[in-house]
């Protein structure tokens, strides 16, 4: 038995996905920058892929930029902002919660020279919006603000975010929705937002291909130059065979996600509910509210055990999930994300993330409930956690 | 806020007797076309008027409709209700405080074509004009400039209010005027004369020049879609693509490169006539303005119009850039028409075009060339796309 819950890392590809990927690697390969006739087919391949992403967020085809993912589309969108308009001023407001492609971008502009105001939040990891508004100032060309938090699932303002930075004209407002898009909904437009990453890994399509959505008329100074492909914000072959599998990854998370996200949500709340009735010296990170969070991701703490030798232990009984957020977790230090919510450095490290995706069933989900009721115990006795 | 009906007005009031319903059947037709996508949506022309019934449909797709049809001057979403007194205030209410932006000023202007209503159409303005002031705030009767007129018809049964007033975008029926066949390029100006050649109700047909290898299939695509865009004004559209190539060669091999625009332009319009001739279309619609490039000033439009007897209208004549260019915005045509692919125009063209052709000398070079049988053989291989607005664009992958 193999119980696959750490799907905010990646998820396994849809079947439909993979065999669009794999036919039009075989049968278009073509480039789409070729004048004749194949390179005609793959461009034409790619705008109707295109055509496709821009449905599933509800804005025009000329937004969408292709990129190799989602650390790629938050640093084209920062930099690209950044450098664009640094005339107009070098400042950035971002959040202490951020995912590192996000965070460290920030951190390297700033050692650049740029001010960067790193925003703290609330125990449930939420930012405050008044805290943007009161943090801009003339000089700011930047606002990045996460809709998902990856380690524990908060959702962000953005709404609010947005329509409060509509009285700024001047200050772009980029959304990093790599958590989010097929779980909970997601309206660019409507919502004031700018520049938008997505990655196609994380809704069921392939690793290596994501996008930007640039709002119509915006200008960025390109991460990559060279031929001038997608209209010269991203140069670069286009990865054909991953754009077309990306589009068909988003048309089958946005559909599917209306009906599964419900679900995901009751699951989550029904295993929470068996964890406490069962479980002492656990701690649940993050807003649990239908509306406040993810419906995909639950963020626990066991202060006293330490998350990688929980996350072994339950890999021994065939459940995979993850401590604190897959590209962070190889290092040893306390989660940057937890600590910002006030999370001391002993219920830091002893934090899990368990997370589902599209294809996770209510039976993972109970499988995944009694291996933790199995092996939480059993580590506490043996740490001398007290409570157990 | 739901509304039931769309009363479409429509103008050229000069036009009478049977002009006039030949007139009025064409629109009708032409909106039935239209609104076939709508399913449960009924077009009715009754008292002289046509009606649009919603049958519980969102109001916003089918108005967006209407304004790509011709001969319609202006369009007013209805409320229907039952004829008494309250319901008709309620709804009165209800229509003016949805308006966007909302007016400061109106009147009402009641009508009882039902004798037996119980008051008179006097009163009704007063009734139902005074209970609107009543519920509406910052909201001031002006009989004689009003922002809002606010019509409420008595029929019988029901009770017909309606709002503000959408403009149509004018012209006439398509379809009233005739056939005219358009020359098509790939460029900005052209597709705009289609559509002003379809406002003044021409049926459209397009003739376009296709050299490959000179210029690619994508080129070709591009026109496809210009024209495809043109059918949600034009209803179908056939277009014809002339297999250029053969006369380009030609024209290149035995033409001074400073006239060989002037002579292939000429080649052109020979084709496009003899193919308007076989498609019964009446004149030729070119999108050209005058002294925008070398082969239209007056000198070269003198020696290229010389082959042909047919009539050609250049809708554009009076029209700077910036105004074609805002029409096809407008029209959706702009991004489309700036896709950077080679015509057969651009590929052929000399460094140093003759800006004042001569017509005795453009005579001679062609008498170097068999110009009746590169004509002739031309239309004979001319490819014929027929595009219609309904057909669901053919996506050329499954994937999706």
């Amino acid at each position: 038995m193999m119980v696959y819950l750490d799907n905010s890392a990646t998820t396994r590809p849809d079947p439909e996905v993979i065999r669009v990927l794999s036919d039009v690697m075989e049968n278009i390969y073509g480039n789409p920058s070729s004048l004749h006739g194949l390179g005609g087919k793959a461009e034409r391949l790619v705008k109707q892929a295109r055509e496709a992403v821009a449905k599933t967020l509800g804005v025009s085809p000329k937004g969408i930029v292709f990129t190799s993912g989602g650390t790629e589309s938050n640093n084209a969108a920062i930099k690209g902002a950044a450098f664009q308009y640094q005339n107009r001023g070098r400042h950035l407001i971002t959040t202490e919660v951020e995912h590192a492609s996000v965070y460290e971008v920030c951190r390297q502009l700033q050692e650049l020279g740029w001010k960067v105001t790193f925003l703290p939040v609330d125990v449930q990891g939420r930012v405050r919006p008044e805290d943007v508004e009161k943090a801009l100032t003339s000089e700011t060309v930047l606002v990045s603000v996460m809709h998902v938090n990856n380690e524990v699932g908060t959702v962000q303002p953005v709404q609010a975010i947005g329509s409060l930075l509509q009285a700024y004209p001047k200050v772009l407002f980029h959304v990093d929705a790599v958590q989010s898009f097929g779980k909970i909904p997601l309206r660019p437009k409507e919502w004031g937002i700018d520049l938008l990453s997505l990655s196609g890994h994380k809704f069921h399509g392939p690793k290596g291909v994501g996008c930007l959505y640039i709002r119509e008329g915006l200008q960025l100074m390109p991460l990559l130059v060279g031929g001038g492909q997608e209209e010269g914000y991203r140069s670069g072959t286009q990865n054909v065979p991953g754009i077309a599998a990306f589009a068909k990854a988003a048309l089958l998370a946005a559909e599917k996600g209306k009906q599964h996200a419900p679900r995901l949500y009751q699951w989550k709340m029904e295993m929470l509910q068996k964890l406490q009735s069962k479980l002492s010296g656990m701690m649940v990170n993050g807003d649990l509210s239908r509306e406040g969070c993810a419906p995909h991701i639950l963020s626990l703490a066991f202060p006293g055990l330490k998350s990688e030798v929980i996350v072994h232990a339950l890999e021994e009984e065939g459940v995979f999930v993850s401590s604190k957020s897959a590209c962070s977790s190889k290092g040893e230090k306390p989660s940057r994300v937890l600590k910002a919510m006030g999370l001391s450095d002993e219920e830091a490290v002893g934090a899990i993330r368990i997370s589902m995706g599209l294809d996770t069933t209510q039976s993972d989900v109970e499988a995944c409930t009694d291996a933790l009721l199995r092996v939480i115990p059993q580590l506490q006795q043996v740490m001398k956690v007290h409570g157990s | 806020m739901k509304y039931d009906l769309i009363l479409i007005r429509y103008g050229e009031l000069a036009l009478k007797g049977k002009n006039r319903s030949d007139f009025e059947n064409r629109l009708l037709e032409n909106i039935r076309q239209k609104l076939k996508p709508f399913a449960g949506v009924k077009v009715k022309k009754t008292f002289g008027r046509i009606f649009v019934e919603l049958g519980g449909r969102e109001s916003e797709p089918v108005l967006r409709a209407l304004t790509e049809v011709f001969g319609i001057v202006g369009i007013s979403l209805a409320k229907q209700v039952p004829s008494e007194l309250e319901s008709i205030r309620q709804a009165a209410v209800e229509l003016v405080q949805d308006l966007d932006p909302r007016p400061r000023t109106f009147k009402v202007a009641a009508k009882r074509s039902d004798k037996s209503f119980p008051h008179t159409s006097q009163e009704l303005n007063h009734l139902i004009g005074g209970h609107v002031l009543r519920n509406t705030e910052d909201l001031r009767v002006d009989v004689h400039r009003p922002e809002l007129t606010l019509k409420v018809e008595v029929r019988g049964k029901y009770t017909y209010l309606y709002g503000a007033n959408l403009p149509g975008p004018g012209g006439l029926p398509v379809g009233s005027s005739g056939k005219v066949m358009l020359l098509l390029s790939g460029g900005i100006d052209s597709p705009v004369a289609g559509y002003l050649a379809l406002k003044r109700g021409g049926v459209l047909e397009a003739v376009h020049f296709h050299s490959y290898p000179y210029t690619s299939e994508r080129a070709k695509e591009k026109v496809v879609d210009l024209a495809r865009i043109l059918t949600r004004f034009g209803g179908r559209i056939r277009l014809h693509v002339v297999q250029f190539t053969e006369i380009q060669t030609e024209i290149r091999k035995h033409v001074q490169s400073s006239y060989s625009i002037t002579v292939m332009r000429r080649f052109m319009l020979r084709i496009a006539e003899q193919i308007a001739r076989n498609n019964q279309a009446l004149a030729l619609v070119t999108g050209e303005s005058l002294g925008q490039v070398a082969s239209q000033t007056l000198e070269s439009m003198n020696v290229i119009n010389a082959v042909t007897s047919y009539p050609i209208l250049r809708p554009l004549v009076g029209m700077d850039k910036q105004e074609i260019m805002t029409i096809s915005k407008k029209i959706g045509t702009y991004e489309t028409s700036i896709l950077p692919y080679e015509d057969c125009c651009t590929v052929f063209l000399p460094k140093a075009p003759k800006t004042r052709p001569d017509l005795k000398v453009t005579e001679e070079m062609e008498a170097k060339l068999d110009v009746d049988a590169l004509v002739q053989k031309a239309v004979e291989e001319t490819e014929v796309l027929d595009l219609r607005p309904d057909e669901k664009q053919e996506e050329e992958f499954s994937y999706f």
